[in-house]
């Protein structure tokens, strides 16, 4: 299941753990990015809490925990090289993953088609 | 995660150029009451990298373009009468030579900063476009006694800039290579005539281009499809400019900075300080020659942060980790392309010397920052071997 959220993150639920990341239009806004900073592993965040940070040359940009949960991984590959959110922002340029704290969150975040409606009307 | 980009105002205005940046794929930002490029499809890092090793083309037409013409017709007159407002040594500028020159106001702080050109019956300036207005009713105010002051809103201003500029401009006006570094002449482009200066706001050798607006984008065109020349935005702008120390008003230099806070003292000739011809007799004249003689109480450095996180405009900065009162503050940083680090300055206090460390406040952290000489990239200039 494939969810995003209004400010561009998007999360994909495996089992009660979801990976959370950037949408493309996200990475494309930025620009080219220059570095990421990561929440800690086993933090326990909110939903719309500050989890991590991207910086492109010109501007820094938060990245919002889209739902309740607890980081239990991270992926260390795009703070040494934050080019792979560029390049793959909805695979291997994933941000961290989460322990799906309240699933009912889920419900709230739109669908792909949704998402989709809200970048054709930034425009 | 956050939105980087504002809703689009519309009543901004748009350069001569606006139809030719959309064309070449251009993502467009409000910037200074304009739409302008921030970046082409090649991304802020390209863009600057290319700058520094071949040649860019950027549309810098939000710029004001002044002239100030005595109405005596004495040139000399409207040298004589801008003295009065900056604190630098225009009756000296041989014709065919531009200054970097400061319009200061009674406190000392900066008006604007601005290129100003001895040009044979005239004096030609360049001004920032956020303060292009105000100068304009400032000057007509100040000079009206013995100058008129023209607005060029009919020209366009671009600029080519990087080791290769003047191999791409030679084409379009034989006999630019000629140049040096700040020199300025009237020259025909495309059958029109242009103000060439060489000089510009990256820290590498090249040109800006005062061309009439009808020319601008077939000018522009005839540039870009030159193979060493690709288009270069205000994104890639700004970090070339800082790389280089370059100050952007506004930001590192406003009402509030003095000329000798901003490590801008060499704009000030020797003729206008007080042991020299013409002491004095500028706005601010008795703050600027106390901070002269005493030094002031802070300065602008570069900053180097620790690691690879950019600390921007805004930030605080502490003599330690767990100290309370800032010693200073960022006014302009990012990550600087060709340094691969990022890079900022800011102003700290005259106590803290060059080479210490101080503490920038960054998300509830405090990153160690070494205060470094600026630029942190040499200026490849081509001086005049006069």
């Amino acid at each position: 299941m494939l969810k995003f959220t209004d400010d561009h993150e998007w999360l994909r639920v495996e089992g009660d753990v979801a990976v959370v990341g950037i949408t493309n239009f996200a990475q494309n806004q930025l620009g080219d990015l220059v570095f990421v900073e990561l929440p800690k592993v086993g933090a326990q965040v909110k939903k719309g809490d500050p989890a991590a940070v991207v910086e492109s040359v010109k501007v820094a940009s938060d990245v919002y925990a889209p739902i309740d949960g607890e980081i239990v991984e991270v992926n260390e590959s795009i703070v040494k090289e934050p080019q792979i959110i560029s390049s793959d922002p909805m695979g291997k340029g994933w941000f961290f993953k989460m322990k799906i704290g309240v699933p009912a969150q889920l419900e709230g975040l739109k669908n792909e088609a949704e998402y989709e409606a809200l970048v054709a009307s930034a425009h | 995660m956050s939105e980087a980009l504002q809703d689009f105002k519309t009543d901004l205005k748009r350069t001569p150029l606006d139809g030719f940046h959309r064309r070449a794929g251009a993502r467009m930002v409000p910037f200074a009451g304009y739409h302008m490029p921030l970046n082409y499809a090649g991304g802020i890092i390209a863009e600057h990298q290319h700058v520094r090793s071949a040649a860019g083309l950027f549309d810098i037409s939000h710029m004001g373009q002044l002239t100030i013409r005595a109405r005596s017709g004495d040139p000399l007159a409207a040298c004589t009468a801008l003295e009065a407002l900056v604190p630098v040594d225009l009756r000296s500028l041989a014709v065919g030579r531009q200054r970097y020159a400061l319009l200061t106001n009674e406190r000392g702080g900066i008006l604007d900063d601005l290129m100003v050109a001895r040009m044979p019956d005239s004096l030609f300036a360049v001004v920032n476009a956020s303060r292009k207005d105000a100068d304009q009713k400032y000057l007509r105010e100040k000079l009206s006694a013995t100058c008129d002051i023209e607005r060029h809103d009919d020209r366009a201003l671009l600029a080519l800039q990087g080791p290769l500029a003047a191999k791409a401009l030679e084409e379009f006006a034989p006999g630019v290579s000629d140049l040096a570094f700040m020199d300025v002449r009237s020259m025909k482009i495309l059958g029109r005539e242009c103000i060439v200066a060489r000089s510009g706001y990256t820290g590498e050798d090249g040109f800006e281009i005062s061309v009439p607006a009808e020319i601008a984008e077939l000018f522009a065109q005839k540039l870009a499809a030159k193979e060493e020349v690709k288009l270069i935005g205000l994104g890639a702008r700004d970090s070339l400019r800082l790389e280089a120390g370059l100050c952007l008003y506004g930001s590192d230099i406003d009402e509030s900075t003095t000329p000798v806070e901003a490590s801008l003292s060499w704009a000030i000739q020797k003729s206008r300080r007080p042991d020299g011809e013409r002491p004095g007799g500028f706005p601010g004249e008795r703050e600027i020659f106390r901070e002269l003689n005493e030094g002031s109480s802070r300065r602008r450095v570069g900053l180097c942060p620790d690691g690879r996180a950019p600390i921007r405009h805004g930030a605080r900065l502490f003599e330690s980790k767990t100290a309370q009162e800032p010693v200073g503050h960022v006014t302009s940083g990012c990550f600087g392309p060709t340094v691969n680090a990022p890079v900022a300055m800011g102003y700290v206090k005259r106590e803290i010397p060059e080479g210490a460390i101080v503490f920038a406040e960054l998300r509830e952290k405090r990153i160690p920052t070494k205060l470094v000489p600026l630029p942190f990239v040499k200026p490849n200039y081509k001086r005049s071997q006069k």
